[in-house]
Parts: structure tokens; sequence; C-alpha cells
């Protein structure tokens, strides 16, 4: 459980290089990266980014076109059974089967897995208040994302793979999802890979996080290390400068006139002697939050306004 | 044991937890000998992961403010409680250094700050604070 021991803990799943085109659309361009068992690994990106893209590939629904994608050290186009019965999925869509019932759903799902524990199922659907006789089509938006998780987590799955898995969720429902999350780690060895543009989640429960912007990752790391490199620093200058300073290891500043604000990579030493270099006098000093990372990086372009949201 | 965490605050959530508990132990809100909350119970409650908070448990047992015995549980040290002089002035330092950069940013000179401070004293109740 503890993240020091993690370079001899083995990759769950490893994309390498990987190349995805749409038409003239560059979905994934060159994208590589790897979770180790027992990490949570947050995704965020807005929406566009090609998250589902990436899970897709993951899932081998995809094949790459350059790059290989490796799950739990096989390929999943060409293995799917084996990597599938490992993987407990919750698309973004939960595309569940709209006639059947609840009861249903659980009876024909376990037909999938070797491993369905049908009691933790039961135990499930009586934690999520989801009636058996229901039609899914009849749910309600929270009901199906717990009914989908249901499915995804009662095969017991070494892997659980969340696409966006609380997108237009309540609270009470998006903290039920990710109650299953800390759960899914909480049990020895279990690994979880999910996407979000919430960062509030992303920070709660990521060991590992990596930003994703048109296809490429821009930033990827442990959450406490790319936290603690980034700072929010204001400059303040004895004469009004006339355009943005340049300041070393800033990724955004904004501001005008006698003082700017700038988001920053590096150590404050470092950061506070390139300011003195400048000429300015550092006047407020505070950790960037993921939010003002995840921008920073990524720019206005590619967070696209208004589908990036920080919830409380 | 109640920790109240603001992820969005730039802070990692392990150091909240890590200042917190400090604070708690500081505070003697938490005794020599108490249990603290099991990994998982905690994350739970807390709703992050359960990784997060076996970091900051680790940090404060390499502290020596806490000791875990035998894998069970893990539990304030005999030892070490009260925290250490140095470290309750570590914390109440980062308070400080919040409160003078705010008063350069309103340009309020030290002896003005200090000033003020003293007469917060005297308008604040005897008994402590929390």
């Amino acid at each position: 459980m503890i993240p020091s021991t993690q370079e001899a803990t083995p990759s769950v799943i490893a994309v390498t290089n990987v190349m995805r085109r749409f038409r003239t659309k560059l979905a994934l361009d060159d994208l590589s990266l790897e979770v180790t068992a027992g990490q949570v690994f947050g995704l965020v990106g807005a929406n566009g980014a090609g998250k589902t893209t990436l899970i897709k590939h993951i899932l081998g629904l995809y094949a790459p076109m350059h790059g290989t994608v490796r799950v739990f050290g096989r390929d999943p186009v060409t293995d799917p059974a084996a990597v599938l019965s490992r993987i407990g999925f919750l698309s973004e869509d939960r595309d569940l089967p709209l006639w059947m019932r609840v009861e249903e759903l659980i009876r024909y799902s376990a037909a999938f897995y070797l491993k369905w524990d049908a009691r933790y199922a039961e135990s499930l659907r009586d934690q999520f208040q989801l009636d058996p006789r229901a039609y899914i089509k009849h749910l309600s938006r929270g009901e199906l994302a717990k009914a989908g998780l249901l499915v995804a987590l009662a095969h017991r799955p070494e892997l659980l793979i969340l696409d966006e898995p609380s997108s237009g969720l309540d609270p009470l429902v998006r903290r039920e999802m990710l109650e299953a999350i800390v759960r899914t780690v909480a049990d020895e060895g279990r690994t979880v890979f999910f996407s979000s543009h919430l960062l509030d989640e992303i920070e709660r429960v990521s060991d590992r996080v990596a930003m994703m912007a048109q296809g490429r990752i821009v930033l990827q790391g442990e959450l406490t290390e790319v936290l603690e490199a980034h700072h929010r620093l204001t400059l303040r200058f004895t004469q009004p400068l006339p355009t943005a300073p340049r300041l070393a290891g800033a990724l955004n500043v904004y501001g005008g006139g006698l003082e700017w604000t700038a988001v920053c990579n590096g150590t404050l030493n470092e950061l506070t002697a390139a300011a003195r270099g400048l000429g300015a006098q550092v006047v407020a000093q505070e950790s960037a939050t993921l939010e003002e990372i995840f921008l920073a990086r990524v720019g206005r372009a590619g967070a696209q306004a208004g589908s990036l949201e920080t919830v409380p | 044991m109640q920790l109240h965490l603001s992820p969005g605050d730039g802070l990692p959530i392990y150091r909240q937890i890590v200042n917190q508990l400090k604070y708690l132990l500081a505070a003697g809100r938490l005794g020599p000998g108490e249990e603290l909350p099991p990994i998982r119970v905690l994350a739970e409650q807390l709703l992050i992961n359960p990784n997060t908070v076996a970091r900051a448990y680790l940090e404060l047992e390499r502290a020596g403010l806490v000791t875990k015995r035998h894998g069970s549980g893990t539990y304030v040290s005999d030892v070490s409680s009260p925290l250490k002089r140095v470290e309750r002035l570590r914390l109440l330092a980062e308070r400080a250094d919040a409160l003078l950069a705010e008063a350069k940013h309103l340009q309020i000179e030290l002896p003005e700050l200090l000033e003020l401070i003293r007469e917060r004293v005297k308008t604040m109740q005897p008994q402590e604070d929390k």
C-alpha cells in the first residue's frame, strides 16, 4: 500500500508510443503511460482530449495504428478473453441492456465471468438500493451508474477501469462512486484506472495522474510530486512592465503593470532567485492547485472553456 | 477524531492529514497510547485513497509520533508526546508566515502588527482558543 515499494511492482497497463487517427483527426499522439499494480491512476482531460479513445485501446476495442498496448502483459486485441476477464469496466454512457430487469442484468453478467461473486453482487445491489424487479430503462441516471458499477465490481476484478464515473451524477451518487474506488484499492493489490474532468475527485483518490490534451499526455507523475513541484507566485516590479515578464519555470503569466502572477514549475528557491534576477519582489507565494496546474499546462485551447469543472 | 480536508487547496492531501494530526497531538486531543483509525476506515470516511492515509501515517511514524504495533494498528507514541517544542513552534511558524505576508501586502509594518496582536490578546477570552 505504500508508494515507496513501487519499483518492484509489475505494470498492469503499459501503453507505449500509441498513435491513433480518425480520418484527419489525430486522437492519440505518440502516447505512453504505465500503471502499476495497486495504484489508482487518474486521467485528467477536457472533453474531446482523447480519454475515452485511450480507454478503448486499453480494453482492446481499438487496435493502435502505431505503438503497443499491454494489459497484464498481454495484448488486449489478440487476447481479449484473458484480459477482459480480469477487468471491471464502467463506460461513460453505461451501455447496459435496457430491456432487462436489474435481476436479469445481474444473472446475465454473472454468465460472463468465472469469478462472479453472487453474494457480493447481492450486497452491492442492496447497498445501492437497486430494485431487482426494476427495468434498466426505467432507472434514473444515478441508478444506472450504480447498476453499471455493480456489474464492474461483482467479479472482483484485478483492474477497475472507470470512464468518467461521476459524469452527470448528483453529489450523493458521486460519493458512492468514490467509495467504491476507495474500497477497491483497499482490497489488496487491486488497481484502478479512471478518467475524469473533476479535479477534486482526481485529487482525492489518485496516486498518480496524467493530464491529457489533444491526444497527448502533457504532464504525468505522482500526484504529490506534481503538486509540490508547482507554485503560484505573485511578483511586484518597481516599474510597470508593458508585457509579461519571462520568468524561468513559469507556465503561464497573467496580470499587468507592477504586479504579475505566474503558475510555475520548480522549487521555491529557484523561482524566488529567478524573480530576483528580474528585479522583482515575490509578494505572494502559494502552492498551485491541481486546477491551476492543469489550466497552465493545457492552456485555454485544450481546456475548452466550460468543459472543465472543479466541484466542491 | 475529526479531520477536514480541502482538495483543490494545492497542499497534498497526505500533508493536510499530517499537519492536522500533529495539531491534534500538540493540542493534546490525541493522547499517548491512543489508537489512530485504521487506514481503511479513515480512507473511507474521508473519501480518499488508502495509500494517502498510509503515507501520512508513515510520515508520523518516521517522526516518532506514532508507532505501529505488530502490523495491527497505529498508536500515538508514549515517548514523543506532547509534541516537541520545536515542532509546535514550526506549526505556528507556518501561520506566522501567512500573517506576515498578509501584513506586508496591506503595508502594515511589524511594530504595528505586534501592537495589533497584543490588542487582540486583551480582547480575547481568558480561556484557550481552539
